[in-house]
């Protein structure tokens, strides 16, 4: 689960991480105070869930007020693209109007978990302030990665060598400390899954401080972080994406014009590339899970069928618990609710009831064809090409 | 790390009484699996289907039965503490099929299974089967496979069926297929399953089933160029066509670079010498023509 940088800084704050004086704004009026209380000098940040922020021009330093009516007027309640978003956009709903920091250097601090060797790991770069994985693929000896033991936590010497890699002096080690074992705390007690502080800053006063922040959660966690979950903001998902995860289904969106209803994310994954190959592109990634009673199934139909370019729909269903008739007749009460021209249906079905299912699904008006395996599949897909 | 499943194998389920953990249990046993007890903590001293005794702990079962299996259905809240207490009564051999275990858990949970020696599989997998023994622990449908010598290790449930269904239907038994899980943190991973295959004397091939994300099949692919290989391995990668960072944490990627897409994982495996599967429907005829 993602949030917002201004709640991120509050977190890091709380945690005893150094972040700029900062207020958030909702409208222009606040905006506007809140600027005046920092002198008329200040940095203004739009507050979208994507990176790449400064590069579209949401993030500006600003000296007076008219710049700062200017920046309100363009951003509030409208929408916003990034190299992140790409086609999409996001609506800026908040903007941080911070203090102006002066920067000596700019780095990169963060953590998260490296399934090679089943820890959480620092990753730091001297290298801070631009696209990190540029520096990863240019100059990958710039980024050095600490897996820390689960029992021990971060150590002293683990910050002193950070500090050495960072090219920091030595006096700011106490500095430094407190910013590794706050960060590692606040992955742990609030079950993060990714921390990154891109750029961590000195400042002209010697100060090492978090001038960026961002945190996504693990969303296995939020059972036990109410607190966490108060701070998901809705305005920034997808609205079909919300209402299939309340119902446990796993719906991404994507830009093709062949929808895909399946069990289990790797046969959807798979699903998905079979439509490639054949020369057509998937509408959506959707994983069914398990449990799926006639409703979910007619929910995920429903959804699939929502978005307005898709014009075949493809369901693959092999194998688990799912009955094929009781599927069948989900598909068809989801069919008749929706408005539009009904698509192409090509159907897998395996497991049990399949044949009393495809039975149902005969009997309907629906342009439907059978497959029985992934190699017709594609070859109905190609001849709809 | 042992995958070996034989007529000592005796499996007790946690997590029995449930649903899902009640409905797996009765097809594991008509598979043929022997279950020799259900745990669910405060249902001690019911009956399961009749047959099976239902303790309040894993030290009581394990003890009462002789079991070195168990088959893990618990909710995800408390399945981290089913696998510890299934480790600390001295059962050798955990399978977790529970899905949206916390990984901070996991993380701690690996170590600890690690530091035992104790054999951890999953957890959000589909477990693991053996034909020719009639032993399957775990939720895949019985009645797509068949006795035969090819193991199958894959990072997804229904995406093994699919493969097993079409080796099966080419006339292709298995040995043993592992699904080894599909989070971030697994307690088998690859290569563990690979080094037993390889090992294996009832095993002559291997299908390898790989996803975006992550660099588990990078860092098998250099197992097997470390070890020199020599048993033919069709491997397949699914996920060429997901978009970048949709699934992946922006982060993920930046220790990886560009080892998460399914490019350059298929260029390692191929690279190490499996035979790469185009398409997820020419699994079996792809490894037909390397056994």
């Amino acid at each position: 689960m993602k949030i917002h940088e201004y709640q991120s800084k509050k977190l890091l704050n709380e945690f005893g991480v150094p972040v700029p004086k900062s207020t958030i704004a909702t409208d222009k009026e606040t905006l506007l105070e809140n600027f005046r209380d920092f002198q008329s000098k200040a940095v203004l940040k739009v507050q979208v869930h994507a990176g790449g922020r400064g590069k579209a021009g949401g993030v500006k330093l600003v000296d007076n007020s008219q710049d700062a009516v200017e920046f309100a007027d363009k951003f509030f309640g409208n929408l916003f693209q990034t190299f992140q978003t790409g086609d999409e956009s996001v609506v800026v709903n908040k903007i941080l109007v911070e203090e102006a920091s002066i920067i000596v250097s700019e780095m990169y601090l963060a953590l998260l978990v490296d399934g090679s060797n089943q820890s959480i790991n620092i990753i730091a770069s001297p290298e801070g302030g631009t696209d990190i994985e540029e520096v990863a693929s240019k100059n990958p000896e710039k980024i050095f990665s600490l897996p820390v033991n689960t029992i021990l936590g971060p150590t002293d010497f683990h910050v002193r060598e950070i500090l050495d890699f960072l090219n920091l002096d030595k006096t700011l080690f106490s500095q430094l400390n407190k910013i590794i074992r706050g960060l590692y705390k606040l992955y742990i007690d609030k079950d993060c899954s990714l921390i990154e502080i891109n750029p961590l800053i000195l400042n002209d006063n010697n100060e090492i401080i978090a001038l960026d922040a961002k945190i996504t959660f693990d969303e296995d966690a939020l059972f036990r972080n109410k607190d966490i979950s108060e701070l998901r903001d809705l305005s920034q998902e997808n609205e079909v994406e919300i209402k299939t995860a309340e119902l446990g289904i796993k719906y991404v969106q994507l830009k093709g014009s062949v929808g895909c209803i399946v069990n289990g994310a790797g046969l959807a994954m798979a699903t998905m590339d079979v439509i490639q190959s054949a020369g057509l592109s998937p509408a959506n990634f959707l994983d069914i899970g398990g449990g799926a009673d006639e409703d979910k199934v007619s929910k995920a139909m429903s959804a699939v069928l929502s978005d307005g370019n898709v014009k075949i729909v493809l369901v693959n269903l092999f194998g688990g618990i799912l009955r094929c008739d009781v599927a069948a007749r989900g598909f068809i009460l989801a069919l008749k609710d929706s408005d539009g021209t009904p698509p192409k249906l090509i159907i897998r079905m395996q497991g049990t009831n399949s044949e009393e299912g495809k039975r149902i699904l005969s009997n309907t008006k629906y342009n439907i064809s059978f497959a029985e395996n992934l190699d017709q599949i594609s070859q109905i897909l190609s001849s709809e090409e | 790390m042992s995958l070996k499943i034989d007529d000592n194998t005796k499996v007790i389920v946690q997590g029995i009484t449930g649903k899902e953990g009640g409905f797996h249990a009765l097809r594991c046993i008509e598979y043929g699996t022997n279950i020799v007890a259900g745990v669910t903590p405060g249902r001690g001293g019911q009956m399961f289907n009749d047959t099976i005794k239902v303790y309040d702990s894993m030290k009581e079962a394990t003890h009462e039965t002789g079991a070195n299996t168990s088959l893990i259905f618990v909710p995800a809240p408390f399945a981290p503490d089913a696998i510890l207490e299934s480790i600390y009564s001295g059962i050798k051999t955990v399978i977790c099929i529970t899905e949206g275990i916390p990984v901070n858990e996991m993380i701690k949970i690996y170590k600890i299974a690690n530091d035992l020696g104790v054999t951890l599989i999953g957890p959000n997998c589909p477990g693991l089967i053996n034909p020719a023994q009639k032993c399957k622990i775990g939720i895949m449908p019985g009645d797509i496979f068949m006795p035969g010598r090819i193991g199958v290790v894959s990072r997804s449930g229904t995406l093994t069926y699919e493969a097993v269904d079409q080796l099966t239907k080419s006339g292709i038994g298995q040995s043993l297929c592992v699904g080894i899980g599909g989070d971030p943190i697994v307690g088998t991973t690859f290569i563990n399953v690979l080094d037993y295959f390889i090992q294996d004397e009832e095993t002559d091939g291997i299908v390898f089933i790989g996803e975006i994300g992550g660099t588990k099949e990078q860092e098998a692919a250099e197992y097997l160029k470390s070890i020199n290989n020599t048993k033919p391995i069709a491997a397949l990668i699914v996920g060429a066509s997901a978009p970048e960072g949709k699934r992946m944490g922006h982060a993920g990627a930046v220790i990886s670079g560009d080892s998460g897409k399914a490019e350059s994982k298929m260029f390692a495996l191929k690279e190490a010498g499996c035979e790469i599967v185009i398409h997820p429907g020419q699994i079996a005829e792809t490894l037909k023509k390397i056994i």
